[in-house]
């Protein structure tokens, strides 16, 4: 593998890593506060079908990006009308979330455009387009010397390839995602709101003592979940894809879960189990197979790596995974 | 002292979800043009119209009371199995092997042999989550969920780089042998004068499916073990001080649960394909979880519920062949299920008890 080639897998690790980021720090509000998700992947999933449609309809991606972010916002609202205000159960909530994306889009993409569960590909203002930084070889370069991009790449400096192939040239979203991270650990683990949040994750009783709502708490959690899984959904669908095909999520949401759990519920370990995943499937998309030490390892191996590692983890074989105190259970007032 | 009659606990609240999820799904269907009325006649029509629809519709039926089964058996533990997609890939893959590699003289021998291996793989499948649920306290739907992930890595590997026969390009196993081809309900009806639908795939498995129901019921509530098991469903600490071990009750619900979900391959592997595809279980573990919840995880509820999602299954295909409505409507309809019997429960079962509570003070 040359150097190049080991650029560009990185570069392919950043773009998909993406999704997971954005929804792994989804599931870090809500599980935090004490709310279990396990439909990331479907909140994901309905985003990324409406971003893409009003993107399609409208030629405006921004608006694509909002209608992603309402359309979970909706999901996650009825997550907390079931897990804190009818104090359901949150597993079968995040279950019934899940299929009802994944038939909905469907059904939704079919009446509005008849191509098979499918949106238009996106074009031109309908996708988020690579933001080129100063100094980087981008498309505009190429056009301007009349050769391809991969031609100009490839005869670059090494330090000029890492700069316009790794850095440079992708999505706002992208960059938006890895800002994401200082962010939410800021938020958490530096504001008040963010010690309440998480105090009711551990101890919500102890919350509604000091006359705080928990209520309150939980939902507000929940629908910073919503936001941040609308947009890594808005990004699959306009940024990473040109737009919606059914079932386009593949377990990203799942994933995004191993991830959190990986991390043990911090941000910056999130950063690092979500580039981990990223680049398993950056290989796995990249090459059939792998050498390693004379052993050639298989592609599915490669694919179920996220899922074995984070069962290894939750084992307790490496350091212990201690999920927050209160999660998955209603809190009861007492009387 | 109770606030609700027990039949409205098993009966009325369940009926008054499915309304309330039906309602839904007409407005769904409402929203994107079609005439929910007019649906509802082609769906009735395509499943239960003919002896084919009815083949169809008992098919997926006994696919959904093997998992519907393994959902509640966990249920009743207090353990929610969300992996019984991947035990029933696995336990596809134990029939393949069986029916693949020895050359059974009948049938019957190896449809014994093959549910049984089924029932290993699946049980195999359901043993590791299990066995880190009770002793390192892992959330079992989490690694039941990235079991299903890898058991579908698993599968993908040995169709594609074991079992495919040489020179076939999609990635499935060769055709199992003649001699153990399993008696369909035409062959199994003929004899009895009924001359039922040749082509459509229901067969001899609906009954291991129904006496499987019949097991069950037994083992839950006439069995010490499911005295055990109920109990520790209900309270893990009240178990424990009885004296009851949590490491044996998790690891035996959670078998016999894997163990249904494979036997699921009986019906769908051997019976059907006859032979072992990808897609094979076509996200049947995860319909389970939607007929335990509506089947109250009572047996008879169960199989109830497997004969509403059957004829849900075969008239969403025959919507889709007749109508612009896509197969997906289903799933907005499962997922509504899954939605009201179980996440929203406490919605329709608030306002029930203060009403039933109300009567009641006003007869004292």
């Amino acid at each position: 593998m040359d150097f190049l080639t080991l650029v560009q897998v990185l570069d392919s690790t950043v773009r998909l890593s993406t999704p997971l980021l954005l929804a792994c720090l989804a599931g870090l509000f809500s599980e935090r506060a004490g709310i279990f998700d396990i439909g990331l992947e479907g909140k994901m999933l309905i985003a990324a079908f409406f971003s893409a449609a009003v993107a399609a309809l409208t030629g405006n991606v921004w608006l694509g990006l909002l209608s992603g972010i309402a359309s979970s916002l909706v999901l996650a609202g009825l997550h907390g009308l079931a897990s804190i205000t009818f104090r359901g159960n949150q597993l079968i909530s995040g279950v019934a979330i899940n299929f009802l994306a994944a038939g909905i889009t469907v059904l939704i993409a079919q009446d509005w455009f008849q191509q098979g569960g499918r949106t238009p590909s996106l074009i031109g203002g309908g996708r988020f387009a690579p933001v080129e930084l100063p100094f980087a070889i981008g498309a505009s370069e190429a056009e301007a010397a009349g050769r391809p991009l991969s031609q100009l790449l490839a005869e670059a400096s090494p330090l000029q390839q890492v700069y316009s192939e790794l850095i440079s040239g992708h999505s706002i979203l992208v960059y938006l995602s890895f800002l994401a991270v200082p962010l939410t650990a800021w938020v958490l683990f530096g504001t008040r709101f963010g010690l309440r949040l998480r105090a009711v994750g551990e101890n919500p009783a102890a919350v509604d003592t000091a006359g705080i709502s928990v209520v309150g708490l939980r939902f507000a959690a929940v629908g910073i979940c919503g936001v941040l899984c609308g947009i890594a959904g808005a990004y699959l669908a306009t940024a990473l894809q040109a737009g919606f095909v059914k079932e386009m999520t593949a377990g990203r949401g799942f994933i995004a879960l191993a991830a959190l759990i990986f991390a043990k519920w911090r941000p910056w370990h999130a950063l690092s189990a979500c580039l981990l995943f990223g680049l398993l499937q950056a290989l796995a998309l990249r090459f059939q197979s792998i050498n390693i030490a004379g052993v050639s390892v298989p592609v599915q191996l490669m694919e179920a790596l996220p899922y074995i590692l984070t069962v290894v983890i939750l084992a307790g074989f490496v350091g212990k995974a201690v999920p927050p105190k209160a999660g998955g259970e209603p809190y009861v007032k007492e009387r | 002292m109770e606030k609700m009659p027990k039949w409205a606990d098993v009966v009325l609240i369940p009926l008054i979800s499915l309304l309330l999820a039906a309602a839904l799904s007409a407005l769904v269907i409402l929203g994107i043009g079609e005439d929910p009325i007019e649906a509802v006649k082609t769906m009735i029509t395509g499943a239960l119209g003919s002896t084919y629809g009815w083949g169809y519709t008992l098919y997926y039926a006994t696919n959904f009371l093997f998992t519907g089964l393994a959902v509640s058996v966990a249920y009743h533990a207090g353990l929610f199995n969300i992996g019984g997609e991947g035990q029933a890939m696995l336990g596809g893959l134990g029939v393949a092997l069986i029916c693949l590699f020895i050359p059974w003289p009948h049938w019957s021998i190896a449809l014994i042999v093959a549910a049984i291996a089924a029932g290993l793989f699946g049980a195999a499948w359901a043993a590791i989550p299990a066995y880190l649920q009770a002793k390192r306290g892992s959330h079992v739907v989490i690694t039941t969920i990235m079991f299903n992930f890898i058991a579908f890595s698993v599968l993908n590997y040995m169709l594609v780089n074991v079992l495919k026969p040489q020179g076939a390009m999609d990635p499935a196993t060769a055709r199992f042998p003649e001699a153990i081809h399993l008696p369909s309900l035409h062959e199994i009806l003929l004899p009895l004068g009924i001359n039922f639908s040749k082509s459509a795939p229901a067969n001899v498995s609906l009954l291991v499916a129904i006496a499987a129901c019949f097991v069950v019921w037994l083992l839950i509530w006439r069995t010490w073990l499911g005295h055990e098991i109920r109990a520790f469903g209900k309270s893990e600490s009240g178990a424990r001080y009885a004296g009851m071990s949590p490491l044996k009750i998790t690891m035996i619900a959670m078998l016999i649960s894997g163990a249904l979900c494979g036997m699921m391959a009986i019906n769908n592997v051997m019976g059907e394909a006859e032979r072992l595809v990808l897609n094979s279980t076509e996200g049947a573990g995860f319909i389970g979880i939607a007929v335990a919840l509506m089947g109250r995880n009572h047996p008879f509820g169960v199989f109830l519920a497997a004969l509403l999602f059957g004829f849900l299954y075969q008239g969403g295909a025959e919507l889709a062949l007749w109508s612009s409505i896509p197969r997906e409507l289903i799933v907005v309809i499962q997922a509504l299920v899954i939605l009201f019997t179980g996440a929203l429960d406490n919605m329709v079962r608030m306002p029930l008890e203060k009403l039933f509570i109300a009567v009641r003070k006003e007869k004292a």
